[in-house]
C-alpha cells in the first residue's frame, strides 16, 4: 500500500483533458509557447480544450485572435519565424482551408525555399470529422490532403495517451507540424500511464496484434475498427489493428511488415477514398507488398458526398465498425 | 537434341512432382534408365528415359510439380561434350514458373502460327501465385477459396488428410485422398466413355490346384506358386487367340498393344489400388510369373514402381483372392479394352460326368469395350482361358 | 537358430516381428493370441505366402501348405514353430 501511494497513479482522463494538460504542460515548461485561435481564451476553445487555461496563464499565452484563419495563421508563421513556439488552434479543417496560402506556401515552403536558414516550428491544431450533426462545412476529414505536402508534418492522436504526449514534440519539431483532433474522440475516456512521460512523433503502432488481417486506421475510426476487430475476433477472425498515428511521413514499416504477416489489408478512413490518404497507403502496399498480398486491398471510407446533416444520413455516410467487420471478412473467408 | 518429357503415367494422371534428379547435367544415359524419380496419385514412381544420350540441362527443379508433357530435362548427342545452355532459353532459373501445359517456347513458334489463345488464367493472390511456385503446384487445378473465388494461401496449405501409419506414410508421396480423386476420375471418364459389356463364366479349378498342391508340395516356401499365377498365364496365353482385347482404343479406333503385358491390380494396404505391368506374360513361365507378381507386390507397397510397368498394361487382371468376393464385374482401365476379373475359388456342387461332385470353382468375368470387341469374341476368351486352366502343362 | 531353440517369448516376438514387416501399419501390441491373423490383419494370399516364407527363412522350418491352418492365429503360430523340427532344404 506504502509503495502504491508513493507511485502516481493511472490517472483516468477525457481526450478533450488530455489535449489541455499537453498545451498547459508545454506553455508552463517553455516562455516561448503561446496558443492562439479562435474563441480560444475567454470562451475556452470551440471544443473547451482551453477551457480555464487564460485565467491560469494569462491571456500573453492564450490569445484570441479575430475571425481571420490567413490572418492568425499566418502571425503564427511569423512568430515561429521570430523565434517563439506558437500553438495555432483552427476551429475545424473546413476553416483551414482560409489559411491553405499561408500553410502550404509560406509554412510548408519557407524552410525548404531558405535552404535550411529559416525553420517553422510551428504546430497548428484542428479538429476534424464528423459525427456530431455540423454539417458539411464542418464535418470533413481533409487531413488526408494536407498529408499530401512535402514540408510539413501531419499527426493525428487516437488516444488519450498520444493526445497528451504528441504535442511536446511537435513543438519541439523545427517543421511546421499540424495536429488532427477527431470531434468525436474529446469526450473519449482513457488511461494515461504516469510511466510514460513521452512519444515519438514518427511511428504508427499495432493497437491490437492479429495474424488474418491488417486494418490500417487513425484518429476517430481507430475505436471503430478495434470494434470490428472484436467482433470478427468473435468469428475466429484475428485482425490486426495498425494506428497510423503519423500521416506524414508514413510508417510503412510497420504497416508492410503487418501485410508480410497477414497477407490482406483494409485501410480504413473517414476521409474520401478519390484521390486520398487511403488510396496513397493502398498504393505503397501494391507497390512494396505485392507478392505478399492474398487478397486484394480494400479500402471503407466515407461516402463520396459532403457530410450531411441530418443525423441518421451523417451516420451513413461514415465508415462505420459493422462495414469494416464485413469488408475484413469478405477479404478473409472469400465470397 | 531431345526433350525429356513428364510422361503420362496413366489415364488419370494429369501433372507430377519431381521429387529426385537421377542423374545430373554431363551425364551418359541409354534408353531404359531410371533418370528421376517422380511422386504421382500413384505414389513414387521412377521414371526411364527413352533415348540414348547426354543430360545437358535439368530443367526442372527438384520439388516442381509440373503438367504431363512439360520439358523436364534436354539431352544431347552421345558425342557431344555438355552442351552450353541454349541461348534462347530464357534464363531458365531453377525456380521458373511451371510452364503452362500447352505453351511452348516462344522461340519454337513458326512465324505463320496462328496465336495461341491466351491460357484461361487462374483467380489467384499474388502470394498464392508466389508459393505456388516455389512449390510447383500448378493453380490451374486448384479451386479457389478466396474473394471471388481466387486461389488463396489457405488453398495451398490445406491440411492433407493424415496419412495412415505404416507403409503408407513409408511410401514417399503417397497421398491416399489424391489416389482416391484419380481412381475416381479414371473409373468416371471409363463409365462415361466405354461401352462396357460383361459375360461370365464359372471354371472348374480341380485340376489346376492339384497341379498347385504337387508343385507346391516339395518346395520351400519362396518357391511356391499361388493360384493367381495359374490365372494370369491362362489369361496370357488366350489373349493369343482374341488378340482384339490385347491393346487400346485410341483416336477412335483399336490399337493392339505391342506384346501380352498384363496390369496387376494389387490392392494397397489402407486403401487404393496400382496395377503395374507384368511385361510379356504369354512368355513366361508359371514362376516367371509367380515372381513377377510378387516383386511389383512388393514396390507396389513398399518402394517404387517404374513409369513404363504403370503405361505398359495391354489389359488388367483384377484377382479377389481367396478372402474376396465370388465375382467382379470390373470397369476397364483406359485405354485398355478389357478387363478380366477372377473371385474367390469356392466349392460348390458340379456335375461331373452325369454325377454331381463338390468342386472346386472359379468365376472368371471379362468387361470388355464394345466399341473394339463383342460378346462373341468375349465369351470365346473366357472359354479359351477355362480350357487353359485345365491341362496347366509345365514349366 | 531354429524355433525349437528359442523360448516361448523368443519365438512369439519372431513370428510378431514378421508380422510387422507385412502389415506395419497393425496394432501388433494388442493383437489377441486367439484372432485369425488373415482376417485381422488384412493378408491376402500373397501377404500370408510372405508371412509363411519369412518365417521359413528365419527358422528353417519348411511349413508346407498342408500345415497352413496351423498358422492362423499367433498362438498357432508360435506353437507350431516351436514343434516342428527344421527342414532340410535350406540353409
Amino acid at each position: 500500500m506504502s509503495a502504491a501511494t508513493s507511485a502516481p497513479e493511472p490517472q483516468r482522463v477525457t481526450y478533450r483533458e488530455a489535449c489541455k494538460l499537453a498545451i498547459r504542460a508545454a506553455i508552463l515548461a517553455d516562455p516561448r509557447v503561446v496558443l492562439m485561435g479562435e474563441d480560444v481564451a475567454r470562451y475556452g476553445g470551440c471544443y473547451a480544450v482551453t477551457k480555464g487555461l487564460a485565467a491560469e496563464l494569462g491571456e500573453d499565452r492564450i490569445r484570441d485572435t479575430p475571425l481571420s484563419e490567413a490572418g492568425f495563421v499566418g502571425a503564427g508563421i511569423g512568430a515561429a519565424l521570430a523565434g517563439l513556439r506558437p500553438i495555432v488552434e483552427i476551429m475545424t479543417v473546413n476553416f483551414s482551408l482560409l489559411a491553405l496560402d499561408q500553410i502550404v506556401n509560406s509554412a510548408a515552403a519557407i524552410p525548404h525555399m531558405s535552404g535550411g536558414q529559416f525553420a517553422v516550428p510551428l504546430v497548428i491544431r484542428m479538429a476534424t470529422g464528423a459525427g456530431r450533426q455540423l454539417a458539411a462545412q464542418h464535418s470533413h476529414s481533409l487531413e488526408g490532403w494536407y498529408a499530401h505536402i512535402p514540408g510539413l508534418k501531419i499527426l493525428a492522436p487516437a488516444t488519450v495517451e498520444d493526445a497528451r504526449h504528441m504535442l511536446q514534440p511537435a513543438i519541439d519539431d523545427p517543421n511546421p507540424v499540424l495536429l488532427f483532433e477527431h470531434v468525436m474522440l474529446y469526450g473519449e475516456e482513457g488511461t494515461l500511464d504516469p510511466a510514460v512521460t513521452g512519444v515519438d512523433i514518427v511511428s504508427a503502432r499495432i493497437r491490437r496484434p492479429g495474424s488474418d488481417v491488417t486494418l490500417v486506421t487513425y484518429g476517430g475510426s481507430l475505436f471503430k475498427t478495434l470494434e470490428a476487430a472484436e467482433s470478427l475476433r468473435q468469428e475466429g477472425i484475428e485482425a490486426e489493428v495498425i494506428d497510423l498515428r503519423v500521416l506524414r511521413p508514413l510508417d510503412m514499416t510497420t504497416i508492410l511488415g503487418s501485410v508480410a504477416r497477414t497477407h490482406r489489408a483494409v485501410i480504413v478512413d473517414e476521409g474520401w477514398r478519390s484521390g486520398s490518404l487511403s488510396a496513397e497507403i493502398a498504393a505503397r502496399i501494391g507497390e512494396a507488398s505485392f507478392y505478399d498480398l492474398d487478397a486484394p486491398i480494400r479500402r471503407v471510407c466515407s461516402r463520396e458526398v459532403p457530410i450531411p446533416y441530418a443525423a441518421h444520413l451523417e451516420q451513413a455516410a461514415l465508415p462505420q465498425a459493422p462495414d469494416i467487420a464485413a469488408t475484413a471478412r469478405a477479404l478473409v473467408k472469400g465470397g | 537434341m531431345t526433350d525429356f518429357l513428364m510422361p503420362s503415367l496413366g489415364a488419370d494422371m494429369e501433372a507430377g512432382t519431381l521429387a529426385e534428379w537421377l542423374v545430373k547435367p554431363g551425364d551418359a544415359v541409354k534408353r531404359g534408365d531410371v533418370v528421376a524419380v517422380v511422386e504421382t496419385d500413384k505414389g513414387a514412381i521412377e521414371i526411364e528415359i527413352f533415348n540414348d544420350g547426354v543430360v545437358s540441362e535439368l530443367v526442372v527443379p527438384v520439388g516442381a510439380r509440373v503438367p504431363v508433357g512439360t520439358v523436364l530435362a534436354r539431352l544431347g548427342d552421345t558425342a557431344q561434350t555438355p552442351a552450353p545452355k541454349p541461348p534462347l532459353a530464357p534464363a531458365v532459373a531453377a525456380p521458373s514458373p511451371p510452364t503452362p501445359p500447352s505453351a511452348s517456347p516462344p522461340s519454337a513458334s513458326p512465324p505463320s502460327a496462328p496465336p495461341p489463345s491466351a491460357p484461361a488464367r487462374p483467380r489467384s493472390s499474388p502470394a498464392a501465385r508466389r508459393l505456388a511456385a516455389a512449390r510447383g503446384i500448378d493453380l490451374a487445378r486448384m479451386a479457389g477459396s478466396g474473394p471471388g473465388g481466387a486461389i488463396v494461401l489457405a488453398d495451398l496449405e490445406a491440411p492433407r488428410p493424415a496419412a495412415p501409419r505404416g507403409d503408407l506414410a513409408a511410401r514417399r508421396g503417397f497421398d491416399p485422398a489424391a489416389m482416391r480423386l484419380a481412381i475416381g476420375s479414371a473409373m468416371s471418364r471409363s463409365k462415361r466413355e466405354i461401352p462396357h459389356y460383361y459375360l461370365s463364366e464359372t471354371i472348374d479349378c480341380t485340376a489346376a490346384l492339384a497341379w498347385l498342391e504337387r508343385r507346391n508340395r516339395d518346395r520351400a516356401p519362396p518357391e511356391r506358386v499361388l493360384p493367381a499365377a495359374l490365372f494370369v498365364r491362362a489369361v496370357a496365353l488366350a489373349l493369343a487367340k482374341t488378340p482384339e482385347l490385347n491393346g487400346y482404343w485410341q483416336d477412335g479406333h483399336f490399337q493392339p498393344g505391342g506384346g501380352v503385358h498384363i496390369g496387376w491390380a494389387i490392392a494397397l494396404r489402407g486403401g487404393g489400388l496400382v496395377a503395374p505391368a507384368i511385361r510379356d506374360a504369354d512368355a513366361l513361365s508359371v514362376d516367371g510369373i509367380m515372381a513377377a507378381m510378387r516383386d511389383l507386390v512388393l514396390r507396389a507397397r513398399g518402394a517404387r514402381l517404374r513409369g513404363s510397368e504403370l503405361t505398359a498394361p495391354t489389359i488388367t487382371i483384377t484377382s479377389l483372392g481367396d478372402r474376396g468376393a465370388e465375382a467382379v464385374w470390373p470397369i476397364i482401365y483406359p485405354p485398355q479394352v478389357a478387363m478380366v476379373g477372377i473371385g474367390r475359388i469356392v466349392t460348390r456342387p458340379w456335375v461331373v460326368g452325369g454325377s454331381i461332385a463338390a468342386r472346386p470353382v472359379v468365376t472368371l468375368t471379362l468387361a470388355g469395350d464394345h466399341r473394339a470387341s463383342d460378346g462373341h469374341l468375349g465369351g470365346r476368351f473366357l472359354a479359351e482361358i477355362g480350357r487353359r486352366l485345365q491341362e496347366i502343362e509345365a514349366p | 537358430m531354429t524355433a525349437p531353440n528359442m523360448t516361448a517369448a523368443e519365438t512369439r516376438q519372431l513370428v510378431l516381428d514378421t508380422l510387422a514387416a507385412i502389415a506395419p501399419e497393425a496394432d501388433l501390441a494388442h493383437l489377441p493370441g486367439d484372432a485369425v491373423l488373415r482376417e485381422e490383419l488384412d493378408l491376402d494370399s500373397m501377404d500370408f505366402l510372405n508371412f509363411v516364407t519369412a518365417l521359413h527363412e528365419r527358422t528353417g522350418i519348411d511349413i508346407p501348405e498342408a500345415d497352413y491352418p496351423s498358422l492362423s492365429t499367433l498362438d498357432g503360430a508360435v506353437a507350431y514353430l516351436r514343434r516342428e523340427p527344421p527342414g532340410p532344404a535350406t540353409a
